[in-house]
């Protein structure tokens, strides 16, 4: 027999993973950590490098074509000529001193002036676009979070009644749903046939963003729409999580034990199965919170409400290049910093991850 | 290394091996087992034929269609009538031979961008599972990075560099954006099946790597994977028909997303033209429904051992 390949890792080495110390459970708890926070700032460079090389694959120069768009504006300064090739690369620049000047640029949160709404700044444009989508996404996240949770532990617990069949059937038919139609319809029969509510903005054309009751009236009123399509095509896949994991859960000894002890219903359901099902939806939770930045693009565009998916849209239809990459960072940045906040909180709730 | 070489006590391993690993690896066999127990499921029956129906007017489009894609000249906006059942559009085309020739595009992209997707992703998903070490931290690093960057943005955003790009270009963004998800499921999926016995047989019967995993692993997760094509050819329709919405595509070509995108920039809203914007999402909504409905009769693929597999 001829040398036989024990492919890397036979049945021994599957224990202990490396770099698992044995130490003192404040000891792991920070290593724990350490980890995860060196695997963040990777994941940040990798995130930040890879908008840096996007444009630089592309057939052709953004560079060129940015400030061809620039120069219709009016003459273009030196400054703001070798900003741009900064951030979109120019065929002959040398790509070491690119790439140190980006990172310059992304530490300093100075991402130059936009090409659309010139002259005024990417900064000053995000700043006026995300109160919106925090405030319209953010919301409407946390009320499909705690609706279809509850939603799910109640299909659980119910299982094969119509509280299950019900929302599980709507649940993965919702996904298959392109939920920009049903945005379309709901702006249709809503807002243009029904008249019920308005078909744009977030606000009416007489009134200015101030915090006042009435202003405050007229932007619910105008982010009803986009709040209901958001709830709608979101809620499903909270009740679907819950219910899927809860479903294990419920089937677990400990579970049985509570119920075979004499408990009553309603504490066995809350604080011993969905108490341990819980967890997945949480993560997704956190990461769901993390998009909230990133708003909701397609849902944002249908209602032409100017929060930072539809500034995002305005910026790639118009090819604004340095609107597009800070708003792209800015994005995955929260996501990023969301889904390290989530395995840390996930460290806390459940012991076992933290090897 | 032949087969004569191989020691009495190793054939008899994989004897037993391949006793205990139900289907023959033929291919022909293995797609007629997986269609037949798809069929047997209910719901997985109406999405085979919803599928099939939409598969039978796109390759018969021409055919069917009454008017061109493109054909113009008609009343402009006009509403439903006996020449055009769904009314015309805003540059006077026909509403339903629009929506006959945009259905070609639609089962395209899912198939192929499914497909591409679900190949990364066993590529990927299978060796990140079998290998250890700094390999498999490598792997782990970027599907995570893929994983966690915001599909939507990631896609609006190279769909802009690689600007009039259009249908090729929708695809190769859709499985830039799609391939990590199916590649952490079936990373565990192997991981928890490479622990088996029948592994560790065909390890000390000398096989290499590729060969187990390739052979002795991928047949295991035929449900997976064939559960994977259907989900990421869902995404892939979805994902397309949102960029073209967006008018990222090609808006020349006509798809069920190019109509909604012209249906809302030629204020269809406001003419009221609602088959106009009613009819292209219907038929993405059954499309995408329809695989979701195969899926539910591809989980019944699964054979016993890959339920085990699963509860562990």
């Amino acid at each position: 027999m001829t040398s036989v390949t024990i492919a890397p890792g036979s049945a021994e080495s599957t224990a202990a993973p490396a770099g698992a110390p044995v130490a003192s459970g404040r000891g792991r708890a920070l290593g724990y950590i350490a980890r995860k926070a060196g695997l963040l700032l990777l994941t940040l460079w990798a995130a930040i490098t890879l908008n840096f090389i996007l444009p630089r694959l592309m057939p052709g120069s953004p560079a060129d074509a940015a400030l061809a768009k620039l120069a219709q504006n009016g003459p273009v300064s030196e400054a703001t000529k070798s900003a741009i090739e900064a951030q979109l690369g120019v065929p002959t620049g040398n790509i070491l001193e690119q790439y140190v000047a980006y990172l310059h640029q992304v530490v300093t949160l100075d991402f130059g002036v936009s090409y659309t709404f010139y002259p005024q700044s990417v900064s000053e444009l995000v700043s006026t676009a995300l109160p919106y989508t925090l405030v319209l996404v953010g919301v409407v996240t946390i009320i499909a979070f705690v609706l279809g949770t509850l939603l799910g532990v109640l299909a659980a617990w119910k299982r094969g009644t119509w509280l299950d069949t019900l929302p599980t059937l709507a649940g993965s038919f919702a996904s298959a749903f392109p939920y920009f139609w049903t945005a379309l319809l709901l702006l249709f029969f809503a807002g243009y046939v029904g008249r019920l509510f308005p078909t744009s903005g977030a606000y009416g054309p007489t009134a200015t963003p101030e915090f006042t009751i009435g202003f405050l009236g007229d932007a619910i009123y105008h982010a009803a729409l986009p709040a209901l399509t958001i709830l709608i095509t979101s809620l499903g896949g909270w009740i679907l999580g819950m219910r899927n994991t809860m479903i294990s859960t419920i089937g677990d000894d400990y579970v049985t034990f509570a119920e075979a002890n004499g408990l009553k219903p309603r504490t066995v359901a809350l604080r011993y199965a969905a108490r341990n099902a819980i967890l997945p939806n949480l993560t997704s939770f956190g990461l769901a919170l993390g998009g909230v930045v990133g708003g909701s693009i397609l849902v944002e565009r249908v209602f032409g409400y100017p929060g930072i998916g539809y500034l995002l849209f305005n910026a790639v239809t118009n090819q604004d290049y340095p609107l597009m990459q800070a708003l792209f960072l800015m994005i995955t940045v929260s996501v990023l910093i969301a889904n390290f906040l989530v395995d840390i909180l996930y460290g806390v709730l459940d012991p076992r991850t933290r090897r | 290394m032949s087969t004569q070489s191989i020691p009495p006590s190793t054939r008899a391993v994989r004897a037993i091996e391949q006793a205990s690993i139900a289907p023959a690896p033929s291919p022909l066999k293995v797609v007629l087992r997986v269609a037949s127990t798809v069929w047997s499921n209910g719901k997985a029956r109406i999405g085979i034929i919803i599928l099939g129906l939409f598969i039978l007017i796109a390759v018969f489009a021409p055919l069917i269609a009454p008017y061109g894609a493109r054909q113009n000249g008609f009343d402009r906006s006009a509403d439903a009538s006996a020449a055009h059942w769904l009314g015309t559009t805003a540059a006077g085309e026909d509403v339903l031979s629009q929506l006959i020739w945009g259905s070609q595009i639609s089962i395209f992209v899912g198939l192929v961008a499914g497909l591409l997707s679900t190949v990364i992703a066993v590529l990927v998903g299978l060796s990140w599972g079998y290998v250890r070490g700094f390999g498999a931290d490598v792997i782990n690093f970027i599907v995570n990075l893929f994983l966690v960057i915001p599909g939507l943005p990631l896609m609006i955003v190279i769909a802009a560099y690689l600007s009039g790009g259009g249908i090729g270009m929708i695809i190769v963004v859709v499985v830039i954006t799609g391939w990590a998800w199916g590649a952490r499921v079936l990373r565990s999926q192997t991981q928890s099946l490479r622990s088996r016995d029948f592994v560790t047989a065909a390890v000390f019967s000398g096989e290499r790597p590729f060969r187990i995993v390739f052979r002795e692993i991928l047949p295991n997760m035929t449900s997976l994977i064939v559960g994977n094509f259907f989900g990421a050819a869902t995404a892939a329709i979805l994902a397309e028909a949102g960029l073209e919405y967006l008018g990222l595509g090609d808006t020349t070509v006509v798809s069920w997303g190019t109509m909604l995108f012209w249906a809302q920039n030629s204020n269809a809203l406001l003419t009221g033209q609602w088959a106009l914007l009613f009819a292209p999402g219907l038929c993405i909504a059954l499309l995408a429904t329809s695989l979701t409905l195969i899926n539910f009769g591809v989980d019944g693929i699964s054979n016993p051992r890959l339920r085990e597999g699963k509860q562990r």
